[in-house]
């Protein structure tokens, strides 16, 4: 037997352990140590989404629709993919603009409005709060049932309860406590509460516990495992039918439509957008919850099947509602501890959505709908007082206790009527309509106040017409008519089957037709006119949030002039002077500025100011009250597009610089490489140079030397004396040519060269260059051939240096023959446009290594290895240079042993007037 | 007993010349063309000094002058580096592969033969 008042001292003593966790939480985070810093306590706390519905309610939909349970979780699951774009970017704007609520995040985003604010606080509050009924009436129940133990008793309707004797009276009364001891300790700034989160974390935990414990013992206590209660199940063709998707397409349908509503939830009711983004440490912790949060989802969710079939097999008769399985499953079994376990697990399912639910309300009611009035409210005078923190806490208080105490009267009046049973979908799809204005609000520039507020206004219209006003209907608050008939009588507006849209269930039909509207409306207002100035300069920030997040972003869009003996104060009417002033202090510290008053009141100051009042009193508020002591000039449109397009200028700038850079280090490779160039020819030049210098010395060695014998001793023997001045002649002849040729080479390579270009006629030259060299034959009694062929045509070209180049050859050829065995072959014919020129003999050939570099300058041909040949090693590139300049060519053929032939072209159709 | 000296150079005047100045002065001489014959003649001759140009077919003056230092048979045997290459690092080089001295083209006849004198210590 459980007596109420075990029962009772239990739920106390649950609640004093998170009393002191939350207390412990808020102590350690005073002091700077954070418990909540940590991604898991973050992902267990995202679980508040699963509350007494899911704990409870979702046996119950799974014994009446099957898998139909499974989108309100497939939903989040699929979402949690998501994050990592679209929760981070909120996350990001929230904290760049000290964000305190969904209300807030909507009105800074379309130019920190009131009206906007507003609206999206009575929309939360009216789609919430029965939410909250619904979580009092499943805690209050749970207490009737236990309390009823060992006999298995359904509560009684809940208006037949006394006022003082009704449990969730109570239930509501600890909660609202609860919640305002933890909800507002004080004003922050960033309006966390770190006690709370770490409470909530721990009641997800005993929630998960609860559950599987319970799972367990129904799947494995009371039956022989999942096998056999399907197996079971499987045998009565009601329970076999649950465990197949209805293969109906209004049933597809559905599933897509919650997936897709569930979609929304998890990222738009307020209590997860608090948890989610407001209450998020550190935008890292995403990482995890993405994975954990769905892991969370799962676990909870692995039992619901079991305990639905398994309560429906056990009691048969179908007195006993399933909702109550749960707990009514380890009751029929006399598990008292069980039945505690469960109770106590409802418990923290429910307390931990009213706890974060009513505070995330509350601060929405306190900073979009009281104060805005409040400070409009000139007979107030609140503009004279000096410290307003006392009033905003006490605001937020009675905020807190009268959404409970609505939640409750909403319990009493609807009790079980279907307005409250199916409130959690309707909920959901109420939250769904802040789904276009902010998720357009983060990707869209475009999008407007106007927009918003119209998209809002008409989603929330379709949603009250479609799915809450029949809820009253069928409660029998209403009429039913109009759903039967349409309003007026007029068949198009059957608020089940709007214009004629018929098929689907209520919920996907009132999402429909709601999100067409919301997103339609939206759309179209906002294109009607382009973003005014701070919509323009707010969308700027939200949108491109990631380029902005570095300081000073906001204050780039305020120009005025302000005094630090104004805001101080402001400030502190709000937060108190206390911790205004602090504030002020670390603000300065941050800019190092001795003192609050040598700071200098610039934009940075004004929207630091704006944003601590913003953590308080929300956004648009703050922007109002800033604006009351400062004076602002207001920015046109055009400014604010300047002021973008700077940044867009900017971007540009370094753009073009990036660009500039990489022209400099590819100009820089380029004289890299052309200085290496201009090293190599210097290389060459040096060593061009030292070789004509030791060609030079050469000669000049045996003059010197023979010159100073003959003068240090005049009676030299006669033929030695004729032999030396001879060696001295010869060597003199040698050291004339070889600067001729030093110099002609220089000039021919400089461009300096004197051409006399005329028609030469090349029989002329062979035969002119050979009289001018048949002492050389003679000499070495070399044979001459000729093969000079008739008839060919003049070349343009400048005669003497052609004799220059045929008496180069031959000489080479003479060299290089044999004394008394060497011939020489000069052959003249005409070939495919040019004249050709060879000079054959039959001296020891060039091998192939060689044919090349005979042509450097001197590199002279024979093997140095052998033999000193004759010559300044300059004749064969002088002749090159001469014979190209020409446009014709100079060349060897030539293999070892069978001598070489130098030949030359000349081209016949370029006629050269140089 | 006169000093041996080897005249190693492939221009046939320088030859000439260096050849008449030894000889005047009263040293038996050898005359090499080449790199390898030089080693050879060393080998055969055992000349006292070596007047070592440094352009030279088949093994250069450099080589040449490194094959006497690597050889401890020809310790005693001096070398005079005669080139027409007259830049600092082959200066540098020739005194480094152990030469005795290093006369540039063209030389002063006196200079040479004073040179030649101290080195091998004849009054």
């Amino acid at each position: 037997m459980l007596q109420g008042w075990v029962i009772a001292s239990a739920s106390f003593a649950y609640l004093g352990v998170l009393f002191a966790i939350a207390y412990f939480g808020d102590k350690r985070a005073d002091t700077g140590r954070s418990v909540i810093a940590n991604p898991t306590i973050y992902a267990l706390s995202l679980a508040v989404y699963c509350t007494t519905w899911t704990f409870y309610g979702s046996v119950g939909r799974a014994a009446s629709t099957g898998i139909g349970f499974l989108p309100i979780y497939l939903g989040p699951t699929l979402m949690a993919g998501l994050w990592w774009f679209v929760m981070l970017k909120i996350i990001r704007i929230s904290k760049a603009n000290r964000i305190t609520s969904i209300a807030d995040f909507i009105a800074s985003r379309y130019g920190k409005s009131q009206l906007l604010g507003g609206l999206v606080t009575v929309i939360a509050v009216v789609g919430i709060v029965p939410y909250i009924s619904l979580q009092l009436k499943a805690v209050s129940n749970s207490f009737i049932i236990l309390l009823n133990y060992p006999e298995i008793v359904m509560p009684a309707k809940a208006g037949a309860q006394p006022l003082l004797q009704d449990s969730a009276l109570y239930i509501a009364m600890i909660l609202a406590a609860f919640t305002i001891l933890f909800g507002t300790r004080h004003l922050d700034a960033t309006e966390r509460h770190e006690g709370m989160v770490a409470a909530i974390a721990f009641e997800s935990l005993v929630k998960l516990v609860a559950f599987l414990a319970v799972g367990l013992f129904v799947t494995f206590g009371i039956y022989n495992g999942f096998g056999d209660i399907f197996d079971r199940a499987e045998a009565l063709p009601k329970l076999k039918a649950l465990m197949t998707v209805a293969d109906t397409g209004a049933s597809y349908g559905s599933w897509w439509s919650l997936t897709f509503l569930s979609m929304l939830s998890i990222m738009f009711l307020p209590r997860q957008f608090q948890i989610s983004v407001v209450e998020n440490v550190n935008e890292r912790h995403l990482a995890r919850a993405i994975w954990l949060f769905p892991l969370y989802l799962i676990l909870i969710n692995l039992f619901v099947l079991p305990i639905a079939l398994g309560g429906m097999l056990h009691f048969p008769g179908g007195n006993v509602d399933a909702d109550t399985f749960v707990l009514t499953l380890p009751m029929a079994e006399r598990q008292e501890a069980l039945a505690l376990l469960v109770y106590i697990g409802g418990l923290s399912a429910g307390t931990g959505m009213v706890i974060v639910e009513t505070i995330a309300l509350s601060t929405m009611v306190c900073n979009d709908l009281v104060m805005p009035v409040l400070l409009r409210w000139k007979a107030l005078r609140l503009h004279q007082e000096h410290d307003l923190s006392g009033l905003l806490l006490a605001i937020r208080r009675w905020a807190i206790a009268a959404i409970l105490l609505l939640g409750y009267i909403y319990f009493r009046a609807a009790g079980e009527a279907y307005a409250l049973v199916g409130i959690g979908l309707i909920s959901f799809a109420a939250v769904a309509q802040f789904a276009p204005a902010i998720v357009g609000g983060i990707y869209w520039k475009g999008g407007t106040r106007r927009g918003a507020i119209a998209g809002l206004l008409a989603g929330f219209a379709v949603w009250a017409y479609t799915l809450l006003l029949p809820s009253f209907a069928k409660s029998g608050w209403l009429s039913l008519d109009f759903i039967r008939e349409g309003l007026f009588g007029v068949a198009l507006l059957k608020p089940q089957q709007l214009f004629g849209l018929a098929g689907l269930d209520d919920i996907s039909h009132s999402l429909f037709w709601s999100m067409l509207a919301n997103i339609g409306c939206y759309v179209a207002v906002s294109l009607r006119r382009p973003p005014d100035v701070v919509e323009t300069s707010q969308g700027t920030l939200f949108v491109d949030v990631f380029r902005h997040t570095e300081g000073g972003a906001g204050s780039r869009f305020w120009r005025g002039s302000a005094q630090v003996q104004d805001l101080l104060p402001l400030i502190g009417r709000f937060l108190g002077p206390e911790r205004a002033r602090e504030a002020f202090l670390a603000y300065a510290r941050r800019r190092g500025v001795a003192s609050v008053e040598a700071l200098e009141a610039n934009a940075d100051l004004v929207h630091y100011a704006e944003t601590l009042l913003a953590g308080a009193i929300g956004g648009a508020s703050a922007r109002v009250m800033v604006a009351s002591v400062v004076k602002e000039e207001p920015l046109g449109i055009d400014e604010v597009m300047n002021i973008l397009d700077e940044a867009s200028q900017v971007r540009a700038y370094s753009k073009q610089l990036e660009q500039k850079s990489r022209e400099l280090e590819a100009a820089t490779a380029e004289l890299r490489a052309a200085n290496e160039r201009l090293k190599e020819l210097d290389r060459m030049k040096d060593d061009f140079m030292s070789t004509v210098t030791h060609e030079l010395r050469t000669p000049l060695t045996s003059i010197r030397a023979f010159s100073e014998i003959l003068l240090e001793d005049p009676k030299t023997d006669l033929i030695d004396r004729r032999k030396f001045l001879a060696i001295i002649v010869k060597e003199t002849e040698r050291l004339t040519r070889l600067i001729n040729q030093v110099l002609d080479m220089a000039k021919i390579e400089s461009g300096n060269a004197e051409w006399h270009t005329a028609e030469v006629d090349l029989h002329e030259i062979i035969e002119e260059s050979i009289a001018a060299t048949s002492s050389l034959f003679s000499d070495k009694r070399i044979g001459l051939e000729m093969a000079l062929e008739g008839g060919v045509p003049k070349v343009m070209a400048d005669r003497d240096r052609l004799i220059q180049v045929m008496l180069n050859l031959l000489s080479n050829a003479v060299k290089f023959c044999e004394a008394g065995h060497g011939r020489v072959k000069v052959g003249l014919h005409l070939a495919a446009g040019a004249v050709r020129v060879d000079v054959a003999d039959n001296g020891p050939g060039i091998s192939l290594a060689e044919q090349g570099t005979i042509f450097e300058k001197f590199r002279q041909g024979g093997d140095t290895m052998t033999a000193k040949p004759q010559g300044t090693g300059l004749g064969l590139p002088i002749s090159r240079q001469i014979i190209e300049h020409f446009g014709g060519r100079l060349w060897v053929e030539s293999s070892l042993g069978k001598g070489a032939t130098f030949s030359f072209s000349l081209p016949l159709e370029e006629r050269k007037t140089k | 007993m006169s000093k041996r000296i080897l005249i190693v150079d492939d221009e046939p005047n320088i030859v000439v010349s260096l050849e008449f100045l030894m000889k005047r002065e009263g040293f038996e001489v050898a005359v090499a063309g080449d790199g390898e014959t030089a080693l050879r003649l060393i080998e055969e001759k055992r000349p006292d000094l070596v007047l070592l140009d440094i352009m030279l077919p088949k093994k250069n003056g450099f080589e040449v002058c490194q094959a006497i230092r690597a050889n401890p048979d020809w310790q005693a045997v001096k070398v005079v580096m005669l080139t027409a290459k007259g830049r600092d690092t082959e200066v540098a080089k020739g005194t480094a592969l152990g030469a005795d001295a290093y006369m540039t083209k063209p030389f002063s006849t006196k200079d040479l033969i004073a040179q030649v004198r101290q080195i091998l210590d004849v009054a």
